[in-house]
């Protein structure tokens, strides 16, 4: 029984942290809110000459083939620091599906590149009803000659904007069996026909309309089978939303050691207001959810490296937690900071967005709360 | 990250299964069906339940299973600990009765008893000849337990002991407890207390039920007339009762027997929710869920806390923070089974139409007491915020 990070994944955790620490500091974070393409190729380039983006591929695609339960460390630090770009879309949405069920030709076509560090890629999968299910999938691709034609429109697609690539997820075949008659495009987006627009969000993070009229995909582009992508899709979402979690406990953890250490240093009356039990009473509350935080992910991760049967339960029961926690967290951090964690100017409101929007980032909490009934045979 | 137990948990595993399997054919049948009538929890028959059961537990070597060998204990590991936990609690069968003294009492005396002390009580002790209880907490020592108005007077080779204590549990059918008592009231508060070994049993001691929430009568104020203690009886050092009392020896601290407790609640739960035909509320899968998770993330942060055990590390964060956190899950979890009854929650015990004859509605009442007890919840979210984290008193 070993319930904690084993000694390389703390050596990666620490060497994470002095790394974004210095190349990812708060200014890039604000400047890349502004910035057209919301990303830095400079720090995305170091990023990959550390091997982060090649972290979870098997080498023979020209990655380090560490388990996942190293890219959640990653992740958490990531999350810590507010790194922004591409980074999940790439590595666990597009890379993680590519990975699955790829040809071989898709994988040497993608995943080096991917791990070099010289391709960015995304899933376009929720459309306007934004869900996550296999229902929600109504963009259609119906097949002409050698070809499929894809027309509809997807939503909240992150980083379309830059991507090299796309993944389409599309509907080719509709029965009553909505997970049946899915089928996966890897979709150039300078083909005729994809038009996309980045939406104007609250945390600056890079969401994308995605349209496609009349789009020419050739067969061979097609990931996996035929009407059979559902599965796929279910398995990356798993593991994206694992990756999710570790991002916001990172996240969480700055917010109750950055607060706390506000909490004994800011005099009132004349002592520390950490001093006042209202105050310690909201600090014992967040430690509560930031450990349990971290306790859940880490059992997530685990189970999803593993393949344990119990992963799917994980996975649920973490972001459940982690989607409520990570905003109240930011909630209490903005609330004790009182006025100056109301200002532009102090950093608390870059994680409060992030929060609110990981929040509802591969389902809320009120969605894997249902999932956790369902398993639990209700 | 290992979630494996070795070989020798995994026998030591199979040893404790084979055994509850044999011997939990005797249990009565009221112990596992809540639709059945049970002895009220203060009863004498629930009572000699318990020891029975014990017996058992201790003539198969499962009492006493983290004391050491030399004082009747098996010595087991802390994994093994974990391990028994876990199949007693998966199993749902009774636990060892005397748990104040098993859990406390002993423990206190192997690591400041005499030998004198050691060789009198310890045995008995295991075996539930004697059972034991605490007698710690006062009217005016509650959270401020230092406090204790207790006074014990130097009088030859005994203490004359006058006083009151209250929240005895058990103490109608105790024959010892330890007690705390001030014997310096010059000193500051935490500094003039010690540590005694009462014979509950002695001329002056009265016990007086005290009738609960429930309408049971589980605890008991201890009032101490004139009652001579002799010094034999006294553990450690006089006035370091405080410090005496604040150790224990090393348990494993994961908390995983109350934790499997908890889910087995929770799929309980789920039954009555169909039961009573709520299962399909959202709201009611909502919240059914949401315990669920809580009781997970109480789990498994126990399990952390256990690794930093396991490598010998100072406990962190993740030893203290479910503290209260699972006390207030317990109320939630027996508040949510009085929810889903709906007008059935006002049925108790022998009422006709009452769900699973007022089990719940105990439990439910009987809860309300979980954040009151061993620290109330918000002594110990004091306690967090400024050991754990740190902040300024």
């Amino acid at each position: 029984m070993d319930f904690e990070l084993g000694e390389e994944q703390v050596m990666l955790k620490t060497s994470a942290r002095d790394f974004l620490e210095k190349e990812c500091p708060k200014k890039l974070v604000r400047d890349m809110m502004e910035d057209e393409k919301g990303y830095s190729p400079e720090l995305w380039r170091k990023m990959a000459e550390l091997g982060w983006q090649a972290l979870v591929f098997p080498e023979e695609y020209g990655g380090i083939g560490s388990g996942f339960l190293d890219l959640a460390v990653l992740s958490e630090e990531m999350g810590r620091a507010l790194v922004p770009g591409p980074f999940m879309p790439t590595v666990v949405l597009a890379g993680g599906t590519i990975l699955a069920a790829g040809s071989e030709e898709q994988k040497q076509e993608c995943l080096p590149r991917i791990a070099e560090g010289d391709m960015i890629m995304t899933l376009a999968l929720t459309e306007l009803d934004g869900g996550i299910e296999a229902d929600g999938v109504t963009v259609k691709a119906t097949p002409s000659g050698d070809n499929f034609t894809i027309n509809g429109t997807k939503l909240f697609v992150p980083d379309a904007h830059v991507a090299d690539q796309l993944i389409c997820v599309a509907r080719t075949k509709d029965g009553a069996n909505k997970e049946d008659g899915i089928t996966l495009f890897l979709v150039d987006p300078r083909t005729d026909g994809v038009s996309i627009e980045v939406l104007k969000t609250m945390s600056g993070e890079k969401l994308c309309e995605v349209v496609f009229n009349n789009v020419t995909v050739p067969k061979s582009n097609i990931i996996g089978e035929v009407d059979k992508g559902w599965p796929v899709i279910k398995q990356v979402l798993q593991q994206a939303t694992v990756a999710e979690c570790a991002w916001m406990v990172g996240g969480a953890r700055w917010v109750l050691e950055t607060t706390l250490d506000y909490a004994k240093e800011r005099i009132q009356f004349g002592v520390p207001i950490g001093s006042f039990q209202a105050i310690q009473h909201k600090f014992a509350d967040m430690a509560v959810e930031v450990e349990g935080a971290t306790s859940l992910t880490y059992y997530a991760a685990w189970a999803t490296m593993e393949n344990d049967p119990g992963a799917e339960m994980a996975t649920h029961v973490a972001k459940a937690w982690c989607s409520d926690i990570y905003k109240h967290a930011t909630f209490e951090g903005v609330q004790i900071h009182g006025g100056i964690g109301f200002t532009w100017d102090h950093d608390m409101h870059l994680y409060f967005k992030r929060a609110k929007s990981g929040e509802v980032n591969l389902g809320d909490a009120i969605y894997h709360r249902e999932k956790v009934a369902q398993l639990l045979d209700m | 990250m290992d979630f494996s137990y070795s070989p020798q948990e995994e026998a030591f595993r199979e040893e404790i299964k084979d055994w509850l399997a044999e011997n939990m054919k005797e249990l009565p049948k009221w112990w596992l069906d809540r639709s059945l009538k049970r002895p009220e929890i203060d009863s004498e028959e629930y009572h000699q339940f318990s020891v029975w059961w014990h017996r058992k537990l201790y003539d198969a070597g499962f009492v006493g299973i983290s004391w050491p060998k030399e004082y009747g204990g098996r010595g087991a590991t802390l994994m093994e600990q974990v391990v028994f936990s876990e199949e007693l609690a998966k199993h749902r069968a009774p636990g060892p009765t005397n748990a104040i003294g098993i859990g406390w009492c002993g423990p206190t005396i192997i690591n400041h008893g005499t030998e004198e002390q050691k060789k009198r009580f310890l045995e008995p002790m295991l075996k539930a000849d004697e059972i034991w209880c605490q007698g710690f907490s006062e009217p005016e020592a509650g959270s401020d337990m230092a406090n204790v108005q207790m006074r014990a007077v130097d009088d030859g080779d005994d203490y004359i002991v006058n006083g009151q204590k209250v929240w005895t549990s058990g103490g109608h059918y105790s024959d010892w407890a330890i007690l705390l008592a001030r014997t310096d009231p010059d000193a500051p508060k935490h500094r003039g207390i010690s540590y005694f070994l009462l014979d509950m049993h002695a001329p002056g001691v009265t016990v007086r039920p005290l009738r609960q929430i429930t309408g049971h009568s589980e605890f008991n104020e201890t009032f101490l007339d004139n009652v001579r203690i002799p010094k034999t009886m006294r553990v450690g050092e006089e006035n370091q009762g405080w410090y005496i009392a604040m150790g224990t020896l090393e348990f494993e601290r994961s908390g995983i027997g109350a934790a499997i407790g908890r889910e087995n609640t929770i799929m309980d739960l789920v039954e009555v929710t169909k039961q009573m035909k709520r299962n399909k509320d959202p709201i009611i899968r909502q919240k059914m869920a949401q315990m669920y998770i809580d009781g997970v993330a109480i789990r498994y942060t126990g399990l952390r806390a256990l690794t930093k055990q396991l490598r010998g590390e100072r406990p962190g964060p993740e030893s203290a923070v479910m503290s209260h956190f699972g006390m207030e899950l317990n109320q939630r979890m027996q508040d949510f089974a009085m929810q889903i009854q709906g007008p059935y929650s006002r049925l108790v015990r022998d009422s006709k139409y009452a769900v699973d004859d007022g089990s719940w509605q105990y439990s439910f009442l009987r809860s309300r007491g979980n954040t009151i007890e061993t620290g109330t919840s918000e002594i110990k979210r004091n306690v967090l915020a400024q050991r754990v984290l740190g902040l300024p008193r």
